[in-house]
C-alpha cells in the first residue's frame, strides 16, 4: 500500500501523465490535419453535399471505413514498418504517436462529418444564393456554424485517443499505461494499477469538462 | 418599363429513383426592372422550384433564363456567382447564420465578396438602419423574433446592392401583424432603393397587398398571368379563382331560386350598392358569398346573391343593377359558386 504512495512513485505517475498528456495532445493535433479535410471532403462530395463527387466519396468513405474496422491494437504492430520509417524505432510514446493517428484521423473524420452534417441545407442554400464559392461555403459556413459540435467532436475523439495510448502501454507505448502495466501487470503492484487508473480517468473527466464548457461558450444558439 | 429577368420556355424535371418527375414545364414570365411580381401556387405546384431556377440555385433542365441582359445557361460557375451577387433572397425559415451576429450575418456577402472589415460594418450597419434593427446589431439570431430574424435577412440580402430581391414563402412562418410589416418594408425597399421584388407564396393576401402582376402556378405550368386587379375582378382559371376564395363552397340548401353574381371593380364599391338596391327595389335578397378587398387604393371583390322566387322581384333586381351599370352575371343552377 505504502510503496504506491512514496516520492519516487510520485514521479512516475507524473512523468506518465506528462508523457501521456504528450502522445494524446500531439497525435490529436496530427490527426485533425487529416481528419479534418477528410471529414469536410466526405460532406462536400455527397450526392447533396455542396460539391457532389459520388464516386470519390465512396473510395474515401471505404477507405475510412476499413482503417476504422481494425482493432487498434493490431494496427500497432501493422504500421510498425511506417513507425520506424518516420520515428526510427517502435517504443516509447514518439513511436506510439504513428498508430494512434493511423487509427484516429479516419475516426476523426467521421466525427467532423457528423459535426458538419448537422448544419442546416438552408444556411447553404443562402450562402450559395449569395454567390459564395464552395472554398467560401467551407470555411465560412460549415466549419464556423458547427465549431460547438466540432468542439465536442473533439473531446470525445481526444478521450478516444487516450484510451488508446493506455492500451499501447502493453507493447511499451509508454505514459500511464505503461506503468499500469509494467507495476500492475508484471509485478502484481495492484494499488499502483489502481492510481493510474484513477488518474486516467481524472484525465478523462478534464478533457470532458473542458469540451463541453468550451462548446457551450462558443454556441450563440442559445438566449 | 425594362425587362429585368426573363424566362423562356422554362422546365425543370427531377430525376428519382422512383422515375422523372416534372416541376416545371413551359415557363414563360417576363419581370420588369422595378415592379413587384408575385408568383402564387398551392404546394407543390413547383414555384419554390421556379424561384430557384431564377438564380440558378437549380439548373433548369430545358428553356434559359435571361437576367439583365445576361443568358444564364451561357455562363461559368464563377460567372454565376458573381450574377448570384445581383440576385438577393430571403427565405421562409430566414436561413441566417446561428453562430453570427446580425451585424455579422450582413457582412457576410460583403466578406465573400472581398469588401474590407470596416467598409462592410458601416455598410451593414446602414442597412440595419434600413430595415429598422439597428440597436440589435450585436443580437445573435436566436435572441431575434421571427420578424427580426427576416429583417436581418432582408438587410443581408441588399447588402450587394442587389437589382432584384427573391423572396421565397418570405412571410409564411409569420403572424399576420408582422406579415404586414414584412410586407410593408419589402414595398418601402422597392419603393425607395427601386429594387425589383419577386414573392413566392401560397397567399392571396400577400399578393393583393403588394404584388403589381401576379403568375399563377398550377400543375407545374402558368395558368393566369396578369395585373393583381384585373385577376381579382375576372378570375379565368378554376386555380384562380380557387385562390382568391379559398374554401369558398357553398352549401347546397338552398336549391330552387336564382343566384347572380356582383362584381365590383373598384368603381361601385366606393357606394353602398347592395343596400342601395334592397331600398330602391324594396325586394329581399340573401347574400350567399361575398369578398371584397383594397387592392391597390381600389376595392375590388365579388358577391353572390340569392334571389326571390318571383320572377318580377328578380327583374326590378336586375333592371336595377343594369340601370347602376353594376357587373353582374347569372351563376348556374346547383353549380359551385365561388369555385
Amino acid at each position: 500500500m505504502k510503496e504506491a504512495f512514496t516520492a519516487q512513485m510520485f514521479g512516475v505517475y507524473g512523468f506518465g501523465l506528462l508523457e501521456t498528456l504528450y502522445m494524446v495532445i500531439v497525435s490529436a493535433i496530427v490527426s485533425y490535419i487529416f481528419g479534418l479535410p477528410i471529414g469536410v471532403l466526405l460532406v462536400c462530395t455527397d450526392k447533396n453535399g455542396i460539391t457532389p463527387v459520388p464516386w470519390l466519396n465512396a473510395a474515401v468513405g471505404f477507405i475510412v471505413n476499413i482503417m476504422r474496422s481494425i482493432p487498434f491494437i493490431i494496427l500497432l504492430v501493422l504500421v510498425s514498418p511506417v513507425t520506424r520509417a518516420i520515428t526510427g524505432t517502435t517504443i516509447g510514446s514518439t513511436a506510439t504517436i504513428v498508430p494512434l493517428v493511423f487509427s484516429a484521423a479516419p475516426y476523426i473524420s467521421r466525427v467532423v462529418e457528423q459535426s458538419l452534417k448537422e448544419v442546416d441545407g438552408g444556411v447553404i442554400e443562402a450562402a450559395t444564393s449569395m454567390g459564395a464559392s464552395p472554398m467560401q461555403i467551407i470555411t465560412k459556413v460549415l466549419l464556423p456554424e458547427s465549431k460547438p459540435s466540432l468542439i465536442l467532436g473533439a473531446a470525445l475523439a481526444t478521450i478516444t485517443i487516450i484510451g488508446y495510448t493506455a492500451m499501447a502501454g502493453f507493447v511499451g507505448g509508454g505514459g500511464l499505461g505503461t506503468i499500469a502495466v509494467n507495476y500492475g501487470y508484471y509485478r502484481y503492484r495492484t494499488v499502483i494499477m489502481i492510481v493510474t487508473v484513477v488518474i486516467i480517468v481524472a484525465l478523462v473527466q478534464a478533457f470532458q469538462e473542458l469540451g463541453l464548457y468550451l462548446s457551450s461558450k462558443f454556441d450563440r444558439r442559445k438566449q | 418599363m425594362n425587362e429585368l429577368i426573363e424566362i423562356k420556355n422554362l422546365g425543370k424535371v427531377f430525376e428519382t429513383s422512383s422515375g422523372n418527375i416534372v416541376a416545371l414545364s413551359d415557363i414563360n414570365l417576363s419581370i420588369r426592372d422595378g415592379e413587384i411580381f408575385g408568383i402564387i401556387g398551392l404546394s407543390g405546384a413547383g414555384k419554390s422550384t421556379l424561384v430557384r431556377c431564377i438564380n440558378f440555385l437549380e439548373r433548369p433542365t430545358s428553356g434559359t433564363v435571361i437576367f439583365d441582359g445576361k443568358e444564364l445557361n451561357s455562363l461559368s460557375e464563377k460567372e454565376l456567382r458573381l450574377v448570384r451577387r445581383r440576385m438577393g433572397m430571403i427565405f421562409q425559415q430566414f436561413n441566417l447564420l446561428a453562430q453570427r451576429s446580425a451585424l455579422g450575418n450582413v457582412t457576410f456577402p460583403l466578406e465573400i465578396s472581398g469588401v474590407s472589415r470596416e467598409k462592410a460594418a458601416e455598410k451593414a450597419m446602414s442597412l440595419l438602419h434600413v430595415v429598422g434593427l439597428a440597436d440589435r446589431a450585436s443580437s445573435y439570431p436566436s435572441q431575434l423574433s421571427g420578424g427580426q430574424k427576416q429583417r436581418v435577412a432582408i438587410a443581408r440580402a441588399l447588402a450587394s446592392d442587389p437589382k432584384v430581391l427573391l423572396c421565397d414563402e418570405a412571410t409564411s412562418a409569420l403572424d399576420p401583424t408582422t406579415t404586414r410589416q414584412i410586407l410593408d418594408l419589402i414595398a418601402k425597399i422597392n419603393r425607395e432603393m427601386g429594387i425589383t421584388v419577386v414573392i413566392i407564396t401560397h397567399e392571396m393576401k400577400v399578393i393583393e397587398q403588394i404584388c403589381d402582376r401576379v403568375a399563377i402556378i398550377d400543375h407545374s405550368r402558368i395558368a393566369e398571368l396578369g395585373d393583381v386587379s384585373e385577376i381579382f375582378t375576372h378570375p379565368k382559371s378554376d386555380i384562380a379563382r380557387q385562390l382568391i376564395f379559398p374554401g369558398g363552397k357553398l352549401p347546397d340548401n338552398f336549391e330552387g331560386s336564382a343566384r347572380i353574381r356582383i362584381i365590383f371593380d373598384g368603381k361601385s364599391s366606393f357606394e353602398p350598392v347592395i343596400a342601395n338596391m334592397v331600398l330602391e327595389c324594396s325586394v329581399p335578397v340573401n347574400i350567399m358569398f361575398a369578398d371584397t378587398r383594397d387592392i391597390g387604393g381600389k376595392a375590388v371583390g365579388q358577391m353572390v346573391l340569392q334571389l326571390p322566387e318571383a320572377e318580377q322581384d328578380r327583374k326590378r333586381i336586375t333592371a336595377w343593377l343594369d340601370l347602376n351599370r353594376v357587373n353582374w352575371n347569372y351563376e348556374e343552377e346547383g353549380g359551385e359558386t365561388a369555385v
